[in-house]
Parts: C-alpha cells; structure tokens; sequence
C-alpha cells in the first residue's frame, strides 16, 4: 500500500498549499482530513517513525504555548521535531502536522513530535499512537455547550490515560483537579508547580473548581490561590493533598516581564547522591500563567533527558506570532493582541493589563461561533470588576456578541462604547485612543482580529 | 414609607451550583433593586447550613454539573418542609437549570433518580443526547421576548401546571411540547441561563415586584435606562426567531 501512502501524501499537501493562504488554519485540518480519508493507516505508521519521543500536550489553557515552546526548546538543543504549532489540534490537525512534515516516499526524519490535542480529541487519536509523555497544563470550565461538564473531561482523560500505561504524566500539581488525574490512573507522574505566594488573592472573585475532593467529597483546604483554582490544597478528611513537587518554581518576580528561579532535585550520576539543581529563568512577556506553561515545557525536557544549554536562550528569542500577547506598533500606538477564550484565561488577561500601570484603551472581542462555543453566559464568570483599577482610559466592545459584553460591563459600573466591526474599532482607537491598546479576543476573533493589526502594520 | 425598602435574595449553594454564570442573576437583581434606591443584599448558603427562610424574599437555585447535583440533593431533604412552607406563602424563587429539575419529585439519570424537592409538580427525566441551543421564548409575564441559551439532557414535564412560555426558538422542556419552564404561585423554573436576568430585565423586576409586593403589601417600580438590555435582547430575537415567526 505504499503507492496509496504516497497519494495520501501528495494530495495531503496539495490541499495545504492550495488552501492555507486562502483560509488559514482550515486549510491545515483539510489536508490531515484528506491524507486520512485515502489512507487510514497514515498517522499510527509516521508516529513510528520518530526515532526519540512523542510529547502530547493537554489541558484546558496553556496548550499551544506550552507546545510551541516545548518544541522550541528542543530543537534549541539540535533535535528534529513534529509539531502542530498552528494550535489545529484535533484528529485531522495532529494527522496533517505529521503528513506535512513527511517527505514526498512517506519517509519522516524526526527526532521528536510535540502534539497538542484538544481533550475530547484525545481518544480520537490515541488509538493511532502511544505516546511517551503527556503534559497536562490544568483543568479549567470552558465551552460547556461543546465539552460539557469538567467531569465528563476528566473521564476522556483518564481513559486514554490508562490506554497508554507506559505514559508519563508531567502535570501542574497546582491544579488538584490534573493532579488527581495523574495520581488516580497509575500512570507514571512527574510534577511541576509554584511553591510561594505570588499575588494577593483576597479580594478575588474568581469561580473556582473543583473545591470539592475528587477522592472523598470532601471540602479542599487551601493556604492560598495563584489564580482560579491553582494553588496549595489538601483535602479536609481524606489523605488527598498537593503532590511533592519535582520542577519548583520560587523567588517570582511579575514586574518587568517575568523572572524566577526553578528548582529540582538532581540524581548525580557518579554518586547517586541526591542534591538540588537551581536555574534562574526571565522572559519579557508577562503573566503569571506563563510560568506554568514555561515550567511544563522545562520539565517535559528535563524528563525526557535531554539537554536545556540553551533553554534560557530560547525563552527570549522564542516569538509566538500567534496572538499570545502578540505585540504590534501601527502608527505610534502599542498594541497587544491576547486569546481570551474562558473565565480562568479572561482573569488572567485582566491581571496581564493590571500589571501594566499606564493609562491604556482596551477592545474587546467577542464571537459566538462553533469554535468559540455558541454559549457565551461565561462571560458572567470573569471578574471584570477588577478592570475598574486597571487605569483603564476607554472600553470598546466588539465582534458578533458585542452586545452581551457591553451589557457584561455595565454591571461593573463601566460603560463601554460598541462597534460591532473589529477593525473599525480598532482603527477608531488608534485614532482617538491614548496610544496604549490592549485587545483581548476569544478564540474565532483572533485570527480575524490578528489578520488586521498584521494589515494595518504592513500599511503604515 | 420614609424606610428604605430592602430585599434580601438567598443564593442556594454557590459553592455547587454555579455553572452558567448564574451569578449573573444575582449581580442583576442586586443592581436593578439598587440602582431604585431599594437595599440589596445576598446571602449565600453552602452545604450544612441553616436557612432561614422568614428572613429571605428571593431564592435562587442555580444549575450544577450531574455529580455535583448528586451531592446537593441529599442535603436538600433537610430544608424541604422550610423550602415548601416559602413557596406556599408566595415566597419568590427562581430555579435555573439543575435548580429547575430540583423544584420537581424526581430526576432520573442512566446513574439511578434523584430525589428533589417536591416543591412543583413536575418530573425531568433523562433523554436521548443533549438539548443545546439558543432560546428564544414568548411569556405571559412580559411583554418583551425571553432569550437565552440551553444545554440540558433532562426532559421535564410539567404536568398540569403553567409554562415560563413558549418556544419561539429551541427546544423547551422536553423534545415534544413546544413549552419551557414553569410558573408556580411566585416561583419560577426555567433551562434559560446566559444568565437569564440581564437580558430579560422585565423577568428580573417581575421577581422584585412579587417580593415587594409579599413584603411591603404594595410595589411601584422605577423605570430604569434599560436600551443596552434591550438591545442584546433584541439582537438575540431579531437572530433566531424573527424570521421563523413570520
């Protein structure tokens, strides 16, 4: 069946050629659907090409990020890798990352795969490969109309889970809700977390998961939050806690873009004595989540034992151009592009524009299409009262459910101007506004939104 | 009539009950007593408890998932003779969701029945796949369409009771009436959420009327600048049901 592989190939990348400048993203997931249709056999027989490792990347937040710069980093220290870095991340974009990557004869030379996948893909795509490790970034609520229930996420997870009982799992113990997971599937688990107080969590009103132990029932006890329900926990009645954490971050500092020091225990070969290794590491792009999503990128590298010389070196050359706190410069004004797609990110949004302490406009874009999740009530579950503080100059609501964020914002006593069109309001703000832009987008408006600033930059 | 009127809504089991952005319902009851000069106040309950109900003039009983629904409901038998007694002296209540399937005798799962809260006489159970979609209904109680959006696997059935309305939009109650939600003596039960009150404001001061009027005898209310609630309201209507009820 070689001849058909073949033809799989061809017309896998034909269709990307011939689809992608037209319709961006969609044209990837075309060609992973047509390479499947012609020739099923296709990703279970690439993946086994890859001479290393496959990493899976999964969670609610954090996917994409984590991905790209997990495979950043590992083809900073010389490795080949697979990697669906345009965040396609169901069966047909995790086919086409690999169809694509192939050669014309069917031949992969790859070192490694890095492949994100959308939870409730997961069991679409685990019957075609096993992969070696899994990093599970958190556990948060989004799009109930398209998943449902966290619970019904967690269930996927811990099927395909134990389908792959070699898998190990580098999972943020932060999160009680993936940390249970790791621990309950009997798959081998490597931790990553935050082990200090980072921000004053006090006058928080996030929604929170999972207060309730997955073990017992019972209450969970925390001794603070970092954001949503990340933080430090044990249960009330049952022997459930926060795990040991392997990959330890401390010494956070969030001015100035972000620094921090990770810590984690170090088998020495020549002694077999155990001591502590220590690295320092700084970025300029903000926010706490970021921490978590470098932390698991670092940890999935150190696990699979590879080297992290030039891990350091990576995070500062490391350029999304995704739409994750993208920056832009159209004619004097600063614009920062951020995906905010469900409340934990949208909060963590917030605390990003907070962070900055000059006076800024910020757009906000909101779509109601499949991909976005056709129900958008979670909107009432971000806590925009906080923008109130954020030195926040004007508010412009955008996109087709403009008008349920300017209602949104009027019950946190802010009133907020409403043009339905994305550029025209965004060229509106570039005109009238301070010269400091943040627009925060969900999941469809991005690349609409993303393929204007990238116009109106070309045009200056 | 010099006192400040107030209205004391209790928020059942936030810890639990919180999908939906149900606090988006009581953010809007808040401010639209507020923004009249009409004290607001919210006390939420957890699990365990006591609720007084002489001291509570709203009731909200918001949506859960299934697990979390499970764990309420064997709390709620310890409340029900109080809860009943509320909602036979005309006690308001708006139950969304999971909460509208608890006001009823059973709801019964793949997983075995829930009891609830005999509260209306109404039964949900199970059906084949999930009802999600935009909603969009036509309601005695208002004058302006009710929108919203639904995702329940329960069908409910009223029995002789009065429907919230009826479905212009979507599916309602169960796959075959055409009808949603119910009205009982104050209460309301709804698979609206989106949340349900911003939206729909003239349901939000239906319930702070009936609450006034228990309290106070009597109740006019303000008129409030409410052109950013109609607008979303008619955006949603003017989408999914005008051109189907032409």
């Amino acid at each position: 069946m070689k001849i058909r592989k073949i033809i799989a190939i061809c017309a896998a990348k034909c269709a990307e050629k011939a689809s992608v400048t037209i319709f961006h993203r969609q044209g990837v997931t075309w060609a992973g659907k047509i390479a499947l249709k012609i020739y099923p056999d296709i990703l279970s027989e690439l993946s086994k090409q890859i001479k290393e490792n496959i990493f899976v990347v999964c969670g609610t937040n954090g996917k994409t990020t984590t991905n790209n710069m997990l495979c950043a980093a590992l083809e900073a220290e010389g490795k080949k890798v697979v990697c669906n870095h345009t965040g396609s991340n169901m069966l047909n974009g995790v086919v086409a990352a690999f169809v694509l990557a192939a050669g014309w004869n069917g031949k992969l030379h790859a070192d490694c795969a890095c492949i994100e996948i959308d939870e409730a893909s997961t069991k679409r795509v685990f019957p075609f490969f096993k992969p070696d490790y899994m990093v599970l970034t958190n556990l948060f609520r989004d799009q109930l109309d398209r998943y449902g229930e966290i619970d019904i996420t967690m269930n996927i997870l811990k099927d395909v889970m134990k389908s792959a009982p070699e898998m190990k799992v580098i999972v943020n113990g932060d999160d009680a809700l993936s940390a249970f997971l790791a621990m309950d599937t009997g798959n081998p688990y490597i931790t990553y977390g935050i082990s200090e107080k980072v921000v004053d969590d006090k006058d928080s009103h996030e929604i929170r998961e999972g207060r309730f132990c997955k073990k017992c029932g019972a209450l969970l006890d925390y001794s603070y939050y970092h954001y949503s329900q990340l933080g430090i926990y044990a249960c009330t009645k049952c022997d459930f806690k926060r795990p040991e954490i392997q990959f330890d971050a401390s010494e956070v500092n969030l001015r100035d873009g972000l620094s921090f020091v990770v810590k984690e225990p170090a088998i020495l070969e020549s002694d077999d004595q155990l001591s502590e290794i220590r690295n320092r590491f700084s970025t300029s792009y903000k926010g706490l989540y970021n921490i978590y999503n470098i932390l698991a990128a670092y940890a999935a590298v150190k696990s699979a034992g590879y080297q992290t010389d030039h891990f350091q070196k990576m995070l500062e050359e490391y350029n999304p151009e995704n739409g994750r706190m993208e920056e832009f410069e159209i004619k004097g004004t600063k614009i920062v592009l951020n995906l905010a797609k469900n409340p934990a990110g949208f909060n963590q949004n917030i605390s990003a524009v907070m962070q900055d302490e000059l006076l800024k406009d910020v757009i906000i874009v909101i779509n109601d299409n499949l991909q976005d999740g056709t129900d958008i009530s979670w909107l009432w579950d971000v806590d925009f009262d906080r923008l109130k503080n954020a030195n926040v100059n004007e508010v412009v609501v955008s996109g087709i459910r403009c008008q349920d964020m300017r209602l949104r914002l009027k019950y946190t006593d802010m009133y907020a101007m409403l043009e339905s069109d994305v550029e025209k309001a965004i060229c509106e703000r570039i005109e009238n506004g301070c010269g400091n832009l943040y627009v925060l987008v969900n999941y469809t408006a991005l690349f609409s939104t993303r393929v204007v600033l990238k116009r109106l930059e070309g045009a200056k | 009539m010099a006192d400040t009127k107030k209205i004391t809504i209790g928020h059942l089991y936030p810890d639990l009950l919180n999908l939906y952005g149900d606090r988006g319902n009581i953010a809007c009851l808040m401010k639209r007593c507020m923004w009249r000069g009409i004290d607001a106040e919210t006390i939420e309950y957890n699990l365990g408890d006591t609720i007084d109900f002489s001291e509570l003039d709203i009731v909200l009983l918001g949506g859960g998932s299934d697990r979390e629904q499970m764990i309420v409901c064997s709390k709620l038998q310890e409340i029900q003779p109080d809860f009943k007694s509320y909602v036979e002296d005309n006690g308001v209540v708006i139950a969304v969701c999971g909460g509208y399937q608890l006001l009823g005798s059973y709801y019964k799962t793949d997983e075995g029945v829930m009891e609830g809260l005999h509260l209306v006489d109404l039964y949900t159970e199970q059906g084949e796949g999930r009802l999600i979609s935009n909603i969009v209904l036509q309601s005695d109680l208002v004058s302006m369409p009710v929108v919203g959006f639904e995702n329940h696997g329960g069908r409910t059935f009223i029995n002789g009771n009065k429907p919230f309305g009826k479905v212009l939009f979507g599916n309602g109650n169960n796959d075959e009436s055409g009808y949603e939600g119910v009205v009982y003596k104050n209460v309301i039960g709804t698979y609206l959420h989106g949340p349900l009150l911003p939206k729909n404001p003239e349901i939000c001061d239906w319930l702070i009327e009936r609450a006034l009027e228990r309290k106070y005898g009597q109740c006019d209310l303000e008129p409030l600048d409410d052109h950013e609630e109609n607008e979303a309201n008619q955006y949603i209507y003017e989408r999914f049901a005008e051109h189907k009820s032409r």
